[in-house]
């Protein structure tokens, strides 16, 4: 399988994956495809406060810009620094040490509208 | 007309590929309205002949500037310039190319654009730069934008002994910008006094040498700005010697390149410096080059970084600079590496030491003095006894050029005068304006 | 690749003058603390190891004089060599922009006879020759939106209409005066779909952003129902100059409803670009824009002409002086060199020479709007089969010696490849390079390799811009140790 059953996905192609009252959010393996190299990872300060839908993250390839929007509503309170040297991790693994950031939810409920795997997989081959 | 290869023959046999019987019928897109509305100029087609002569004619009207002596300056300023650098920016291969967008036909740009930011960082003691600006003025406004973007206030400190055509176009951009500029006074040496700096500024503006020629001391200025950003204006060739910014703590350096290699021109092409702290790279305006390879693994430069600018990002780009000042930016890598590191300071050198003879000559002249007590690089400010205007014009009738007193009056220096002197005022033309001052009072 | 710094050679010998009054020292003069500690790292070349190197490096370059050099929206015509004499005679090249006005009265007639020109050429009332670009131009026209509607107490008027073809900067330099972007769909036809314009014009709209013809090389039939309309909502008309050599000579922007127009001089009136720049973008304005425009404006009266800083309702300068004075000179010898017939005799042969290319390559390449087209036409590079793109095209292009169109612009057509020929390609050149697009066609068909490896004939090869843009290399690495 290759989308990862434990988390949970947004038509935009994010992946959000739920640990406690925290979760941690990137972008499927399909979106790095349509991305190309990204070469650069704009991330959101910690602290911030992001309401679903604002923009969370902004990925970079040679001649793209894209922005990540935020899939669920709460604080940020991790980034991945990683990427800030190594922003080629979002294209080698998206759906592990190429996470862009961990936001603590005010409404974990939220979450619940969010595609499961198969239900992402099946949109992905309907789109 | 001369520069068309087409003849009527080709003319006709494509108007026929195309399926149409006239040339005109090309341009019924275009509201017959519009084309009846058309008025011509009035000019006839000319010659090559007749068109340099009009040229000619219309030159004779300026002035004969070898018949001068010029101790013009503010920016713009008279230096020699070998005749290695029209050679090189006249080869066609450079001045008849556009934007390096396809790099594997444009290496020889590309190169010369990574040289060009090279030396930048060399001279200013940055980590990156462009490969340039529009002139002085415009980039200094482009680093304020730029830094109201880091900082996020819309307040900007301004020293006031900033170049008066700097601090205008900056009035422009800042005010269609929302930008308040609160200004910080100079002292009695012509330096800027920052016991009062204002808070919540996102930079201060620092221009060193500054307009009267006074070489700013910026150590521990960056310390006390906090968040907010250190943005110093330049001469380059002054940087032979003095101190680069980044060594004081600078974040954005910009200044006018005129003085490298580029001819006055009534005021340009002329050519934007600037240069930053990486950590800024993501925020700066302009067009950057980068090394890289090729699919050989062979050394290669290519525009890089472009997600910052407009062709991408369109309304949310760090600038919308497109064409810049590139070939003046070759002239510029040209006249530095004609010169080299030493010969930049043995440049400098000259400068400074033929300024001081002659400030000190005029100072030694009755009721003549310096107007500050600042060290100076090849520019400075003497008060003088007479009126400054009626000065200027009987140094005019001497035919001796010297910067218009006005802008100096508007600054709160009145009764003075400023001298810029370079490498190529001779011993002879300073001692004999110190004479004509003489004879003056 | 060598650069400068490469260089290991200590050239020596007399590069200054001596000096020639008493020296005083360094250590006298400039205090420790504000002195270098260590010499710029700049190699010292002796002048033929400085000329072979840039000699060198030009041979790695293209400009219009090596060849044909179709890219689209950027008018690369050939630039008469006469003018850059001009450009350099002392009298001009040696002017101090700070000198006083009495002694540069030919510079200043030089500029005032260009205004007047320019003028004529906009069919719009007055000028300012200070822009350095057309971007620059572009943000001195938003610059003097943004004031006519302050004082006129329409500040609410903060949305800019752009169509979805347009450049780049057009929204770049709205933003930066403070206006938001609505975005305006083409139609079908690849014009302003007047329905969805009409739709979006309110009391919030100071205006519309319009490139003529449009970036498509398409003229905007509707063009006087478009600018009655933003007009009549109390919005004003911004007209993009890029593309001035389509209709050059016979129609003017005054005349089609425009407030503002900038001109492209290193475009339509032919000063070389250098390579990136320096440009120079005059804009020119309608009488009710006129009294915000930039000082100094240059006048004329009884004593001849001024630099007159005294219009209150100035914007303020948008250039350290008068603008690229060297590049206007240039733009307007050859005003005088081609006069009203030659002016026209441009767009003539530049819209027949772009129609015949089109006409010609939309047999073996899709043209998504087919139609007459002005001066410049966007072909699309898909469906050549095997999964070559746009990119491959232009690529192989290289290896056939021509330099490649604008190539995913604009945003609207799919592999986009824009073609502007210019007036100066003969039928000759542009036969030649419509049979190496067939060629190109053809092997991307049978040998789609020879495409994806293009260019093997040029100084290198496909660059690696990813690693470009990941791992930045901006300067030169002086502690790099050789490989």
């Amino acid at each position: 399988m290759t989308y990862p059953t434990q988390f949970r996905y947004t038509k935009e192609h994010e992946w959000v994956s739920l640990e406690g009252n925290k979760v941690r959010i990137g972008i499927t393996k399909h979106a790095q495809g349509e991305l190309g190299d990204i070469v650069f990872v704009e991330l959101p300060a910690l602290e911030a406060q992001l309401e679903q839908g604002d923009t969370l993250a902004t990925l970079e390839s040679v001649k793209a810009v894209s922005d990540v929007y935020a899939p669920i509503s709460g604080k940020v309170v991790e980034v991945n620094k990683g990427l800030e040297d190594s922003p080629e991790t979002v294209n080698e693994d998206p759906h592990g040490k190429g996470w862009l950031v961990v936001i603590e939810v005010a409404s974990p409920a939220q979450a619940d509208s969010l595609l499961d795997a198969a239900a992402y997989e099946k949109y992905l081959s309907s789109e | 007309m001369r520069y068309i290869a087409n003849t009527e023959v080709d003319r006709r046999a494509m108007l026929g590929a195309v399926g149409v019987s006239s040339l005109e019928e090309l341009f019924n897109d275009i509201p017959k309205k519009v084309r009846d509305r058309y008025r011509p100029i009035g000019l006839p087609e000319r010659s090559e002949l007749e068109t340099v002569r009009k040229v000619q004619k219309l030159a004779h009207f300026n002035a004969v500037w070898e018949q001068y002596t010029s101790f013009l300056g503010g920016g713009v300023y008279d230096h020699y310039i070998p005749r290695v650098v029209s050679y090189v920016t006249s080869r066609s291969e450079f001045s008849t190319a556009y934007t390096p967008y396809q790099p594997e036909m444009s290496q020889g740009t590309l190169t010369a654009m990574f040289e060009f930011q090279t030396l930048l960082c060399e001279l200013t003691g940055m980590d990156v730069a462009n490969s340039s600006m529009y002139d002085g003025a415009t980039a200094l406004a482009e680093a304020v934008l730029m830094a109201e973007r880091i900082a996020k206030t819309d307040k900007v400190a301004v020293c006031r002994s900033l170049f008066p055509h700097y601090r205008q176009v900056l009035d422009t951009y800042c005010q269609a910008g929302g930008i308040e500029i609160v200004e910080v006074p100079y002292d009695h040496a012509g330096c800027y006094n920052a016991d009062s700096l204002p808070t919540k500024i996102s930079a201060l503006v620092v221009q060193s040498p500054n307009t009267f020629g006074i070489i700013e001391e910026m150590n521990g200025l960056k310390e006390r700005l906090g968040a907010a950003l250190l943005i110093v204006a330049v001469n380059p060739i002054s940087l032979g010697l003095i101190a680069p910014p980044g060594k004081a703590g600078a974040d954005i350096v910009v200044g006018e390149g005129q003085p490298l290699g580029l001819s006055p021109s009534f005021g340009g092409p002329f050519l934007g410096l600037f240069a930053c702290r990486k950590q800024y790279l993501r925020s700066m305006p302009g067009r950057i080059i980068g090394r890289t390879v090729d699919a050989q693994g062979e050394i290669a430069y290519t525009m890089t970084s472009q997600t910052r600018e407009q062709h991408i990002r369109r309304g949310r780009a760090t600038s919308n600079i497109c064409t810049n000042s590139t070939l003046c930016a070759l002239a510029a890598a040209v006249y530095l590496a004609g010169l080299g590191g030493h010969g930049l300071q043995e440049l400098a050198l000259l400068n400074l030491e033929k300024a001081h003879y002659l400030a000190e000559r005029i100072g030694s002249l009755p009721g003549y003095s310096l107007a500050f007590s600042g060290p100076f690089f090849n520019e400075f400010v003497i008060s003088i006894p007479g009126d400054p205007q009626s000065v200027c014009r009987q140094l005019a009738r001497d035919k001796i050029l010297v910067n218009n007193p006005s802008s100096l009056s508007e600054l709160g220096v009145k009764q003075a005068l400023s001298f810029a002197v370079t490498e190529q005022r001779t011993k002879e033309e300073l001692d004999s304006l110190v004479n004509v001052l003489r004879d003056i009072t | 690749m060598k650069t400068i710094f490469d260089a290991k050679g200590k050239r020596e010998g007399k590069v200054l003058p001596a000096l020639d009054v008493p020296q005083q020292g360094l250590e006298k003069l400039i205090p420790h603390s504000l002195r270098r500690s260590r010499k710029p790292r700049i190699p010292a070349l002796s002048e033929p190891e400085l000329v072979r190197h840039y000699t060198r490096l030009s041979k790695l370059n293209y400009g219009v004089d090596d060849g044909l050099y179709p890219l689209g929206s950027c008018t690369m015509k050939y630039n008469p060599k006469v003018n850059e004499d001009l450009a350099q005679l002392p009298a001009f090249a040696g002017a101090h922009p700070l000198a006083d006005e009495q002694l540069v009265q030919g510079s200043l007639a030089l500029l005032h006879e260009a205004s007047r020109f320019l003028c004529n050429i906009a069919g719009l009332s007055d000028i300012t020759l200070q822009p350095a670009a057309g971007a620059h131009g572009e943000l001195t026209g938003m610059f003097l939106f943004n004031r006519y509607f302050r004082e006129r107490g329409e500040s609410k008027r903060k949305r800019m209409l752009l169509p979805d073809s347009a450049h780049g900067t057009n929204p770049a330099s709205a933003t930066i005066s403070g206006f938001s972007i609505t975005q305006i769909p083409s139609g079908e036809d690849g014009m302003v779909d007047l329905v969805a314009l009409r739709e979006t014009l309110d009391e919030t709209v100071a205006g519309i952003m319009l490139t003529v013809p449009n970036t498509l090389g398409i003229f905007e039939e509707r063009i006087l129902e478009i600018t009655q309309m933003v007009h009549a909502a109390g919005g004003l008309c911004y007209f993009d100059g890029a593309n001035l050599n389509a209709f050059l000579g016979r129609a003017r922007p005054g005349d089609m409803g425009a407030d503002a127009f900038h001109f492209n001089l290193h475009k339509t009136l032919s000063t070389p670009h250098g390579g990136g720049g320096p440009g120079s973008g005059p804009l020119a304005v309608s009488q009710c824009l006129v009294d915000f425009l930039p000082v100094p404006r240059i006048t004329k009266d009884e004593n001849g002409y001024h630099l007159d800083r005294n219009f209150p309702r100035s914007i303020g300068c948008m250039h350290s002086f008068y603008g690229n004075f060297g590049v206007i000179l240039k733009a307007y010898a050859y005003i005088l060199l081609l006069g009203d017939d030659g002016l026209h005799a441009v767009s003539d042969n530049a819209v027949l020479n772009a129609n015949y290319l089109q006409e010609r390559l939309k047999k073996t390449y899709r043209l998504p709007y087919d139609r007459l087209c002005k001066h410049e036409f966007v072909l699309s590079g898909e469906k050549l089969g095997r999964g070559i793109t746009t990119f491959d095209i232009a690529k192989r292009l290289i290896d056939y010696g021509f330099y490649p169109p604008t190539v995913y612009f604009p945003l609207i057509v799919h592999e986009a490849l824009m073609i502007e020929p210019t007036e100066c390609e003969g039928k000759e050149t542009l036969d030649r390079f419509i049979g190496v697009m067939e060629k190109i066609a053809l092997e991307a068909k049978e040998n789609p390799e020879l495409l994806r490896a293009a260019p093997q004939h040029a100084p290198v090869q496909r660059l690696d811009q990813t690693r470009a843009a990941r791992h930045p290399i901006l300067t030169y690495p002086f502690d790099e140790l050789p490989e």
